[in-house]
């Protein structure tokens, strides 16, 4: 009899510790609706056999949209998310608010070294790593390989925003709707804000200088704005001003731009024979200059950060691990080809002679590498950030400025009313804000 | 004597009604049809997007990517199971307003209205934290209270509106026979007004299913209704419009379904109480 009781004992708590150590973790995931996300999402069964306890719910937002849900949870400690997906722009001002895990306790072979310095650096913060970087992403230029011949031009690997100009007005035709130019125009900090911050950096120009002064006021963002509604006025599409992203990509698409400038991400969509109808017509180069030593490209990277306020850091931390790691590049590599692999956040990628071989890797790599987010444009600045700074204030600053210019760019003010109006909104801001004494 | 319209009068008349209808719906159709595209077609030209293949590829992938019936489910909990408690809780309100008004009748009515007033993101943050402290957030039941409040004003300003039309002598008599409060409402009241409550109904599903802050916010997996559906198929960067269009095409059925079946209740409803 006591035999069997100890033997009915010893299996019942056998089965409760083979239940505890079965029982599963779900994490949930808020995350951006872009490709690599979303292809992700359908190879999650590699992580599944390496943590069969850990099972992972996703949340897929659009950009807006998720920032404003994320921000209100964390902000509120709500513990809505385990994992997050943030840009290089929150992760400054969260890290230091204290509202991130730090992974700097990542496991070894992780090897974080790996990682590049630029992006790297853009997501650290007093050392502290805190968020790691699924993909990244620069700007470039894309032009019409084809045109530029027929106007017996060459697009050089560096071009300066003279050569651009010269370039477009040859290619213009706007009888046969033909432009030489397309460029972002639509108001918003992440829209046209992105473009014309990352261009004043290659002009010299700043948002503020080391006593968070506005500088819209200076000649140098007056000659950018100036080049940018020279560019876009002369040899632009018609409704420039509504222009973002998605709009430009079309207008290429259907081979009516003679050159884009915009993230590196699109160079896959415009090469895309299925798509795109000048997909073996595309040339590549760096954002343009004016050999003052800053280029006019910018950084991004979608990373991954745990918040402060999740009860599952163990399980969040493996799943970041595991999706930023070298060997999930290897996973999307060989169920989906090298061509798909989310560029941008490892040497080693860039290092493997197969990768080498997709047409777009080597300028994608240079142009991130020629930006750098603690030292943007040519003078010393207070804030971190090549084509944003990173202050919670910039989102609506961004916004208010861009529509200045917006509306400069439709031709309802003049350049120098616009460049006063930025002044003046940004200095009210920033002395109500305490950054001006 | 009604007015005899002429043939060509009439014409004009249809014409005009036909071009502001196909107005209004336009956007709508053109959604349908850019989610029968492929991404690479969706944003080309309107003539180009018109003459392009058909294909079902979008709904395919987003079947294959979402889970619709969790999302669809989840919509109609919160846009019925809100109705209904938005009308056990406004019908006796709209009553007592309409058969027996006191001083401030008028004054409560427009305070009620005037919370539909400010922005709902002013009490995003408090709402946030008394979700979170009460273990509300991603549930149904926190989101069908925050529609049923949402919604309530316009629900007992539509029922008072319809209630003022029916003659208090109906009820009096009805009284005089003996009915209890519980009798009146149920059996005379309610009767009565079917055409206003079904119209008041309808609307406020609608109301509930298209809500789109409150829903967005305070869910994350298990209680996101079709807003967020829908959400998850924008971008800013990429091709989207295909899969978003056959998202919000997939989105909206239901509810174009159920308006298209109650059009006659809902327009005598609208209407109800204008011609006298």
């Amino acid at each position: 009899m006591t035999l069997t009781l100890r033997a009915l004992l010893g299996a019942t708590v056998s089965l409760t510790l083979a239940g505890a150590a079965m029982s599963e973790t779900t994490i949930t995931v808020a995350t951006v609706n872009n490709g690599d996300m979303i292809r992700m999402q359908g190879l999650m069964d590699d992580f599944y056999a390496k943590h069969p306890d850990i099972k992972v719910e996703w949340v897929t937002l659009e950009e807006n949209a998720l920032r404003q849900r994320v921000t209100t949870d964390i902000a509120t400690k709500g513990g809505q998310f385990d994992v997050l997906t943030i840009g290089t722009y929150e992760v400054p001002i969260w890290g230091k608010q204290g509202w991130l895990v730090s992974l700097n306790d990542l496991p070894a072979e992780y090897d974080v070294d790996d990682l590049l310095p630029a992006i790297r650096g853009g997501l650290t913060v007093d050392g502290e790593l805190y968020a790691a970087p699924f993909y990244g992403e620069s700007s470039m230029v894309m032009y019409r390989k084809d045109l530029m011949e027929a106007a017996g031009l060459t697009m050089p690997d560096a071009p300066t925003w003279d050569e651009i100009k010269t370039a477009a007005a040859a290619m213009t035709d706007k009888s046969a709707e033909q432009y030489g130019i397309c460029l972002r125009g639509k108001a918003g900090w992440g829209e046209n804000m992105a473009f014309l911050t990352a261009m004043s950096n290659s002009y010299g120009a700043r948002w503020f200088d080391e006593n968070w002064k506005p500088q819209f006021d200076g000649e140098a963002w007056k000659a950018t704005l100036t080049d940018y509604l020279a560019l876009l006025n002369d040899y632009g599409p018609p409704g420039a001003a509504n222009n973002g992203f998605n709009e430009n990509l079309s207008l290429f698409q259907q081979g009516k731009c003679g050159m884009w400038i915009d993230a590196t991400v699109a160079a896959s969509f415009v090469t895309n024979p299925t798509d795109s109808t000048v997909a073996d017509k595309v040339g590549f180069a760096l954002a343009p200059d004016t050999r003052k030593g800053k280029r006019g490209n910018w950084l991004w990277a979608w990373s991954l950060g745990v918040p402060a306020g999740t009860q599952k850091v163990d399980a969040a931390k493996a799943f970041v691990a595991w999706a930023t790691s070298k060997e999930y590049l290897e996973v999307v590599a060989a169920k989906e080809g090298w061509a798909n692999v989310p560029p941008g956040t490892r040497s080693s990628l860039y290092a493997n002679p197969e990768y080498q071989k997709v047409p777009f890797a080597q300028m994608t790599l240079d142009s991130i590498n020629s930006a750098d987010p603690n030292s943007p444009t040519v003078d010393p600045v207070p804030y971190v950030g090549v084509q944003f700074v990173a202050i919670p204030e910039f989102q609506g600053l961004g916004t208010a400025v861009g529509q200045q210019f917006s509306a400069a760019l439709a031709g309802t003010m003049t350049a120098e009313a616009a460049l006063a109006a930025a002044q003046t909104l940004v200095t009210t801001e920033m002395t109500r804000s305490g950054y001006i004494k | 004597m009604a007015r005899k319209a002429s043939n060509t009068r009439k014409a004009v008349v249809t014409i005009a009604a036909w071009s502001i209808g196909f107005l209004i719906f336009f956007p709508i159709l053109w959604i349908i049809i850019l989610g029968f595209k492929s991404e690479g077609d969706a944003i080309k030209t309107p003539l180009q997007v018109l003459f392009s293949d058909w294909t079902l590829q979008s709904y395919h992938d987003v079947q294959a990517r979402s889970n619709y019936g969790r999302h669809f489910w989840n919509s109609v909990i919160l846009s019925v199971g809100s109705t209904v408690i938005a009308l056990a809780i406004a019908i006796p309100a709209a009553w007592s307003m309409a058969f027996v008004p006191g001083r401030r009748t008028k004054d409560l009515l427009m305070w009620m209205l005037s919370t539909k007033m400010m922005p709902a993101v002013g009490v995003l943050v408090p709402m946030y934290l008394l979700f979170r402290d009460f273990g509300l957030l991603d549930s149904r039941i926190g989101l069908v209270g925050v529609l049923t409040l949402i919604n309530l004003p316009i629900v007992v300003w539509m029922l008072y509106t319809y209630f003022k039309e029916i003659p208090g002598e109906i009820l009096e008599a009805a009284r005089m026979d003996g009915a209890s409060l519980k009798s009146e409402i149920l059996y005379v009241l309610t009767p009565m007004a079917v055409p206003g409550i079904a119209s008041t109904m309808l609307l406020n599903i609608i109301l509930a299913w298209n809500e789109a802050f409150w829903t967005l916010q305070l869910t994350t997996s298990q209680a996101a209704p079709l807003t967020q559906f829908i959400a998850s198929y924008s971008s800013p960067e990429g091709l989207f419009y295909a899969k978003l269009s056959a998202a919000s095409t997939m989105a909206i059925a239901p509810i174009l379904i159920l308006g298209w079946f109650s059009q006659k209740q809902l327009v005598r409803g609208l209407t109800f109480g204008a011609v006298k």
